[in-house]
């Protein structure tokens, strides 16, 4: 298959398709950190995250409609106000479903699935009653047009970069949030051992709506980025679910270092497939890899030895 | 100490007996041609449904790649069909005759060797039993014996659903693509596509799926049905005493892989068609709210769940689109919240002791091993 390209050629699309799969990796990594928050420190399997990521997207799209109309001269920086906005807004939305359903379900993860997979199908009906069924799009700023050319075959997008710069930054806040600040202590503490936390004075209860207030608001930002690279419809997030699941099970799901590691790996591979065969495919073959790779190593990339 | 419930004690076959009444006599009395063939698909579902109370219920492992076998099943019935409406007759006018149609748009031009065996009828339905079978026991093996399993196994399921899907959808010339298998005519001869075939297929549905009732109360009641519930609520000690814990986890899944691969072929000699909408994540996940309404620990709930949510299904999105998805999303979670045995439990708490009351029968049997259960789910933590 790689006959009728010459090896200039190879390295171009090598580097092209690198810098297509960094972007996918982004928003991958994006989604899968707000999940290995969920998934991976609290144990409950959040099947709304993509819808959670949407919504972020729509508050994005609003503010975008917003500053257009009202405040044309401050354009260019919209999107960091919709950024702040929409972890707010799904963070919020994430500590109301936490304190209404999920808390019920702590001891029974099965049914936190299928109780999540629920109010899934109601927020994405939601999504099209409210904002209609077709897609939404936002328009950028000037500033994040075009491309950067690199060599003469070689060119980069802006707002890829910038989706990638914003991945870096937010991954940073995350895990010095986790591993520096008293909060994420507090999280930890409560990962290790629920009893022993609560018994030294951790309002465990307090420590876990936060905890997924923080992962969903994580989900609204990723969908915020996410509009700078792609349309978004009310059932967007969907597409997006069981790719995240695999990408934190993959990476050992109490491990934030093997969650990028893992979106590395499965973004890299497929998009280098995807010249090459068809995107289905080059899907296909990644998926069964990672699945075949979980049925030999069942525990994941990395793991964490927790005391259960 | 408590006895363990005989196969078809007299509750049972009197819940067989009434069942059998509903769908064998009322259903075809009381609704017409169309409705009863819609019932027919209804009751394809319950074959999965009832695979699930068997392996979610009892054995404790949620499988979300249901669809799968399904399909495993569907497709092998429509790969036969579609062969014999494909004969060099009557597909004279393509540039390969004596192929199916679709694998002729995509520019085959000889049949794939693992659509070969569909031509024949016994061993399409031999491939329609083992095929499933053997996948079941390929993934079973390769995850219960390194102990994954609960969240782990349902994520990777779902993944395999959807790993299935693209295939399918990707690979045209093979499968018949987003389409699926479509134009089905004839089944060893004889017309499935008239009103008497219908009828009669319809009771041959029932009776299957009568048949696999029958078989998994058998499964329930043995003493595996008995280890399937130890091992959901303590795998560790039902391990440290001997058994060997995986080899059973396989044998409850493969037995729902088949399950739902024959509700699948009877799908396809229904419905007249295959497709990958039956195979993908949201009919995986439908068919476990089908099994959690009716009653997760109930195989006679299971059917009926997958009957009342298809009826509503039916009903409410033919009127109120909107409304079909926020009601099927509320069922989820009230499901979950509210009835954890669906319709089952509220008939074990509400109705059944009304009637018993009223007919002054012995009360319900304290040894059944949904009974615990239920009283373990009611005095969860629900603040």
């Amino acid at each position: 298959m790689f006959g009728d390209y010459s090896l200039g050629d190879l390295g171009a699309i090598f580097a092209m398709q690198g810098f297509a799969g960094l972007i996918l990796f982004s928003v991958y990594l994006l989604m899968a950190l707000g999940l290995a928050i969920i998934f991976g420190q609290m144990g409950v399997i959040n099947m709304a995250h993509g819808e959670f990521m949407i919504l972020g997207a729509y508050v994005t799209w609003l503010t975008s409609v917003f500053f257009s109309e009202h405040l044309p001269s401050l354009f260019g920086i919209y999107f960091f106000v919709a950024m702040a906005l929409a972890f707010c807004a799904s963070g919020a939305l994430g500590m109301l479903i936490e304190w209404t359903l999920i808390r019920r379900l702590y001891k029974r993860p099965l049914d936190t699935l299928l109780a999540t997979w629920g109010l899934s199908l109601i927020l994405q009906q939601t999504y099209r009653s409210v904002f209609g069924p077709r897609e939404v799009g936002v328009t950028l700023p000037d500033w994040m047009m075009g491309s950067l050319p690199v060599t003469d075959v070689i060119e980069v997008q802006i707002n890829g970069l910038f989706v990638m710069g914003l991945t870096v930054l937010i991954t940073t806040a995350v895990f010095i949030m986790i591993f520096r600040s008293r909060f994420g202590q507090q999280v930890r503490a409560v990962v290790q051992n629920r009893q022993m936390a609560g018994a030294v004075g951790i309002d465990t209860e307090k420590v876990d709506r936060l905890t997924f207030g923080l992962g969903c608001g994580i989900a609204g930002v990723a969908g915020s980025a996410f509009t700078m690279i792609g349309s978004t419809g009310p059932t967007a997030g969907q597409l997006y679910i069981v790719d995240t699941f695999l990408i934190v099970v993959f990476g050992g799901a109490a491990s934030l270092f093997g969650t990028i590691a893992s979106a590395f790996s499965i973004s890299q591979a497929q998009s280098t497939l995807e010249f090459f065969l068809s995107g289905s495919m080059a899907k296909v073959i990644t998926l069964l890899t990672v699945v075949g790779i979980l049925m030999l190593r069942p525990q994941g990339l990395f793991t964490l030895k927790v005391r259960r | 100490m408590k006895t363990a419930p005989s196969f078809m004690d007299r509750k049972d076959l009197l819940a067989l007996a009434v069942l059998a009444a509903i769908l064998l006599i009322a259903f075809p009395v009381l609704l017409d041609g169309f409705r009863l063939n819609l019932v027919g698909k209804y009751l394809t579902y319950a074959f999965v449904a009832v695979g699930l109370v068997l392996c979610w219920g009892y054995g404790g492992i949620l499988s979300l790649g249901q669809g799968v076998f399904f399909a495993l099943g569907g497709y092998g019935m429509a790969m036969y069909l579609k062969l014999e409406a494909s004969s060099v007759e009557n597909t004279k006018i393509q540039s390969t005759p004596g192929i199916p149609d679709f694998m002729d748009w995509n520019q085959l031009t000889e049949l794939p060797w693992f659509w070969q065996p569909f031509h024949s009828l016994p061993l399409t339905i031999l491939l329609i039993l083992l095929v499933p079978a053997f996948f079941a026991f390929v993934i079973g093996s390769a995850m219960f014996k390194r102990r994954v399993s609960g969240v782990y196994f349902a994520i990777i399921t779902q993944a395999i659903a959807a790993i299935a899907t693209i295939l399918i959808i990707g690979q045209q010339g093979y499968t018949g693509g987003v389409n699926g298998i479509t134009d089905l005519r004839t089944l060893h001869g004889w017309d499935i596509r008239t009103d008497s075939a219908k009828f009669i297929l319809y009771f041959v549905n029932v009776a299957l799926l009568l048949a696999v009732v029958c078989f998994a109360m058998f499964v329930r009641d043995s003493k595996l049905g008995r280890i399937l519930v130890a091992m959901r609520e303590k795998e560790d000690r039902v391990r440290f005493s001997g058994y060997s814990v995986a080899n059973f986890q396989i044998f409850v899944f493969c037995l729902a892989g088949v399950f739902s691969a024959i509700g699948g072929a009877m799908f396809t000699l229904q419905v007249g068609f295959m497709s990958p909408s039956l195979v993908g994540i949201v009919p995986s996940i439908e068919m476990v709210i089908f099994t959690a309404v009716g009653g997760r620990l109930s195989i006679f709930g299971a059917i009926y769940g997958a009957l009342a949510v298809n009826f509503a299904k039916t009903s409410l999105s033919e009127s109120f689109p909107e409304l079909w998805l926020l009601g099927l999303g509320g069922l989820f979670i009230a499901v979950v919240l509210v009835f954890p045995n669906g319709l089952a439990g509220i008939w074990r708490d509400y109705v059944q002791p009304s009637i018993d009351r009223a007919f002054k029968l012995r009360s319900k049997d304290p040894a059944d091993p949904g009974h615990d259960v239920a009283k373990q789910a009611s005095t969860l933590p629900a603040e």
